[in-house]
Parts: structure tokens; C-alpha cells; sequence
């Protein structure tokens, strides 16, 4: 597979890698993926309750390149965003900005399914409802 | 042999041509460059001269006759004319052929197209260890059944099948047996007659000749086997295979028979040495690693390994801008699937997606051995600590337990 330069230095530093307190009230956990598919990622945030600001984001991901460079990828674009701006995170978004190739579309994918489950995590404990 | 600091550990996927070999090649393409069917002049003389040397060396190196070794353009087309042919050649005979589930895709695709021309094919389950059972193996003959194919010596695994007895079968029951023995001859003794194989394919470029360029064995004496031609024009090589022969190559694959039969045994146990220091070394250095396929009956140059909780593209990017393995991770294939060898053996998904095949060869060091222990141990440990199901696992959680959020 010939990857972007990008790809790669998300692959060689990943940004973010590590485990957050998923008990923490502040903290919202996506887990998606399953083992035999060859693709798990687990992405972290931790929000500023008053501002619903990412303070920190982590991730750990069990996937091929790809796979781990999207998720490298969303931590950085996480913090610093509200949790209503990080949902705004489409999948394209990392295709472009990795040059990911066609077969290797579904880790983007992957990635923004985890950020939609971490922020739905963080809501439902905190008694966040979506609007109707 | 080696660019700078690559290190090539992927030889079941190719060879690399032996100088020796290239060297032998040269002359008949602008000296003798004759086609070898051209009875009338020198130019076709040269070059049948090489071709008929060449035809004695492949059939040295398998104990056969040269009137039994049929050039091919390699051993994707070999197994193609022996399942075809045969079944088209014995078709008032039967038509059903019993293969295994691990079998090459150059078998079991022309298999599917065989069941397409009316043929019955059953496709064996192999035990966990990826061999036969040679009781499911009898117990699928039919008074339909023409032919048996099973290969030689596994292409992800390494894993020899008991040969012998299966022929033992095969002939008790009045059915050809085929072979796919790319893996498997130049390697380690290949011996058709000995074993009860009556049609065998196998290719130049798995032993270190060139890339084009194969031989399908046919059985000529008790039994007298024949097959159906797939490639007609001219009646080239008995009628079995028509198309002016790739003399350059023809005379290379020869050559590399030569040399294979001359340095097989010294070859064989040095790579074996190699292979056991890599596979102990990061056996030992690693936890929750696991070797696929019969440790008893294997090439001795081959080890497919399953790291647990670390995908093998992923894994393989750590180290492969300098070695170079394969993986049966579905992330490596085009198809998205993972590899079905080792779903055969009933690995399970994840243990397929963490797989890493190493097969070494002829110009592999022992430096270059240490440097690949190295390279992958820290490479899995780097994997690991991106993982969030190693992290879970150390955690002490049930991984079977957890219900995945599939997408």
C-alpha cells in the first residue's frame, strides 16, 4: 500500500495515544469495532462540563495503518472543538486530509463512528438529551 | 544478493533469480535464440539442445522421466491443465473431484469453474493443524470420483501433507492424484513415483529460476495418464500443451533444478537452523504468540506466526521499509477478507488478522535474522501499546465476553 506522508507520520507518532478515567463523569468513551474484523478503536474525550470544550482527547486502536492514522487524526481535530462542532467531524474529511485510498475508506469511517459514540457516552451521563 | 539493508523473508511469495541461473539464461536470447520446434536448421537445433537439457535436469530433480514433464508457462496454468484436462480427458469415467479447503486459489478457482461444467467437487475441512484426515479423505471417494488434488506443502503455512498415504488411498480406489507441489520441489525430496502422485505442477520462480516458466508432471506408466489439452495450436509438448516454448526461461528453470537438487539437503537444514532461531527467539521474547500449522510436518523454511491483539498490516508497517514478509490480515488483501488457509484451521478472525508469514531462502543471512528478531519484537510491542484490546487483556477482561459495537 503506498501511503501520504501524512498517513505515515500519523503511523510513526501517533498523537494522543493512552487511556482516559472511563468512570470519570466528565469523560465519554466510543468503542467501536470488533476483533475479527480487524479493526477496534477506542477514542477518549474529556470535556469541560461549562463549556462542553474538549479538553483532551486519547485513543487506542487495534487496526492497520489507516486504521490508526484516522484515529491519531481525530484526537488532534477533537481538541479544542465543543462536543455540537466535533460532530460536525465527517469521515471525507480524513479521506482528503490522509489521502486514504478507496479500499481503506472504511477506517475513516470507523473513526467518526467513534467519536459519535465517545460524545454519546459523555452525554448520556450527563443527562445531555438530543433535541427531538 | 541484498540492496543496502533490505531483508527479503517473503520467498514462498517469489525468488529471487540465481545469478548462476541468469547466467545460463543469457545465451539463448540473442545467441540461440531459436524456436525449438524449428526441425530444419542450427537455430532451432540450439535451442531444442537447450530445451531437451533442461527437460533432463527438472525431470532429475523428481525422479521422473523427461517424456513425463509436460513446460508450462508456471503452475498457476500446471494446475489448470491437470484439473481440466483430467476432468475433461476422464469424463465417461466420473465426474467428481474431492481438493481441501487450504488448496491454492489456482486450484480451487478452477475447481468452481469445473462444478460450472457439471462437475461435483467436494472441498475437504483440514484438521486444526491444516492436515488431512485421511479417513474424511476415503470416506468422500465415490464411484464418480476421478481425482484427488491436494498440494504438497502448504503456501501460508508450510505444512507437508502425508503424501504417501494419501497416494496409498488414491490407488487403492483407482483414482489420480494430483499435486500442487509449487512450495514444496527444489526444496525438499519431491518424488511422484515414490508417493503415488500421477500429475504434478510446480513453477521456476518459487526455486530461485525465473518468473514464466513451470512443468506439470504426467504420469506415462501404470497408470498411463493423459489430459486435455487447454492450450491448443500446433500440438506442442505431446499434444498436452500447445505454444512455442519460453526457451530462455525453460533453460533457467532447468538450471535452477540443478542446483536445487545439488544444494536441497545443506540448504534445507541451514534454513531450518534460521528459521527455529527466529521463531524460538520471538516466541520467547513476546507473550500470547502462536505458531500456525504442524510444527512436525513443515518447510523447514517457513514460520507463520499469530501475534495476538495486533493487526499484521499495522504490525508489518513497523519494520517493511526494510523486511519484507506477508500477512494474512484482510487489511493486506484486495478483498478485504482475511486469509482463508487460516480460517481453515480454525484460527478464528483475529488470530488471521494478526498473522505474519515469514519463509526465508537461499540468500537469507543470519544477520539478517537477528536484525528481523529485533525489528519485529519492537515493532509489537509498539503495536501493543496502541492496542486497546491488548490493554483490556492485560487488564484481565474476557475479550469473548465483550459485546463489539460492529459497524
Amino acid at each position: 500500500m503506498a501511503y501520504s506522508e501524512k498517513l505515515l507520520e500519523h503511523f510513526k507518532t501517533p498523537k494522543n495515544v493512552g487511556t482516559l478515567d472511563k468512570n470519570a463523569a466528565n469523560v465519554g468513551t466510543g468503542l467501536v469495532g470488533a476483533p475479527e474484523c480487524g479493526d477496534v478503536m477506542r477514542l477518549q474525550i474529556e470535556v469541560d462540563d461549562e463549556s462542553k470544550v474538549i479538553k483532551d482527547a486519547k485513543f487506542k486502536t487495534f487496526g492497520c495503518g489507516s486504521a490508526i492514522a484516522s484515529s491519531s487524526l481525530a484526537t488532534e481535530w477533537l481538541k479544542g472543538k465543543t462536543i455540537d462542532e466535533a460532530l460536525a467531524i465527517d469521515n471525507m474529511a480524513i479521506v482528503e486530509e490522509l489521502a486514504l485510498p478507496p479500499v481503506k475508506i472504511h477506517c475513516s469511517v470507523l473513526a467518526e463512528d467513534a467519536i459519535k459514540g465517545a460524545i454519546s457516552d459523555y452525554k448520556k451521563k450527563n443527562g445531555i438529551v438530543e433535541p427531538a | 544478493m541484498n540492496q543496502s539493508n533490505l531483508i527479503y523473508l517473503d520467498n514462498n511469495s517469489t525468488t529471487p533469480t540465481d545469478p548462476r541461473v541468469v547466467e545460463a539464461m543469457l545465451p539463448y536470447f540473442t545467441q540461440h535464440f531459436g524456436n525449438a520446434a524449428s526441425r530444419n536448421h542450427p537455430f532451432g537445433w540450439a535451442a531444442e539442445s537447450g530445451v531437451d537439457k533442461a527437460r533432463e535436469q527438472v525431470a532429475d530433480l523428481i525422479n521422473a522421466d523427461t517424456r513425463e514433464i509436460i513446460f508450462t508457462s508456471g503452475a498457476t496454468e500446471g494446475d489448470n491443465l491437470a484439473l481440466k484436462g483430467v476432468f475433461e480427458m476422464y469424463s465417461r469415467k466420473g465426474n467428481h473431484i474431492i481438493t481441501l479447503k487450504t488448496e491454492h486459489k489456482a486450484v480451487l478457482d478452477s475447481c468452481k469453474k469445473i462444478e460450472k461444467m457439471g462437475g461435483e467437487v467436494t472441498y475437504l475441512d483440514v484438521n486444526p493443524d491444516g492436515l488431512v484426515d485421511l479417513s474424511k479423505l476415503e470416506a468422500a471417494m465415490t464411484d464418480k470420483t476421478i481425482l484427488v488434488s491436494i498440494m504438497w506443502a502448504n503456501n501460508e503455512t508450510g505444512v507437508i501433507q502425508p503424501m504417501k498415504a494419501i497416494g496409498d488411498i488414491c490407488a487403492k480406489k483407482g483414482v489420480l492424484f494430483m499435486s500442487d507441489a509449487t512450495q514444496a520441489v527444489g526444496k525438499i525430496p519431491v518424488d511422484p513415483k515414490a508417493t503415488g502422485v500421477h500429475l504434478m505442477a510446480f513453477t521456476g520462480h518459487k526455486m530461485y529460476g525465473p518468473k514464466g516458466v513451470g512443468a506439470l508432471y504426467v504420469n506415462r506408466k501404470n497408470p498411463r495418464v493423459k489430459v486435455t489439452s487447454q492450450m491448443d495450436g500446433g500440438g506442442h509438448e505431446r499434444g498436452m500443451r500447445s505454444g512455442t516454448l519460453n526457451v530462455p526461461a525453460i533453460v533457467g528453470f532447468g538450471k535452477a533444478a540443478e542446483l536445487a537438487k545439488a544444494e536441497m539437503e545443506v540448504e534445507a537444514k541451514r534454513l531450518a537452523g534460521l528459521r527455529d532461531k527466529l521463531e524460538s527467539a520471538l516466541m520467547a521474547n513476546m507473550e500470547e504468540c502462536y505458531i500456525n500449522g504442524n510444527t512436525d510436518h513443515r518447510m523447514p523454511h517457513v514460520t507463520n506466526i499469530s501475534f495476538k491483539h495486533v493487526e499484521g498490516e499495522g504490525l508489518m508497517m513497523t519494520f517493511n521499509q526494510n523486511i519484507g514478509v506477508s500477512s494474512g490480515s484482510a487489511c493486506t488483501s484486495a478483498s478485504l477478507e482475511p486469509s482463508y488457509v487460516l480460517i481453515a484451521l480454525g484460527l478464528g478472525d483475529d488470530l488471521a488478522h494478526s498473522s505474519i508469514r515469514f519463509s526465508l531462502g537461499r540468500f537469507t543471512t543470519e544477520a539478517e535474522i537477528d536484525a528481523t528478531i529485533e525489528q519485529v519484537t519492537k515493532g509489537v510491542n509498539h503495536m501493543r501499546d496502541l492496542s486497546p484490546i491488548w490493554e483490556m487483556y492485560k487488564e484481565g477482561v474476557d475479550l469473548d465476553a465483550v459485546v463489539w459495537a460492529e459497524h
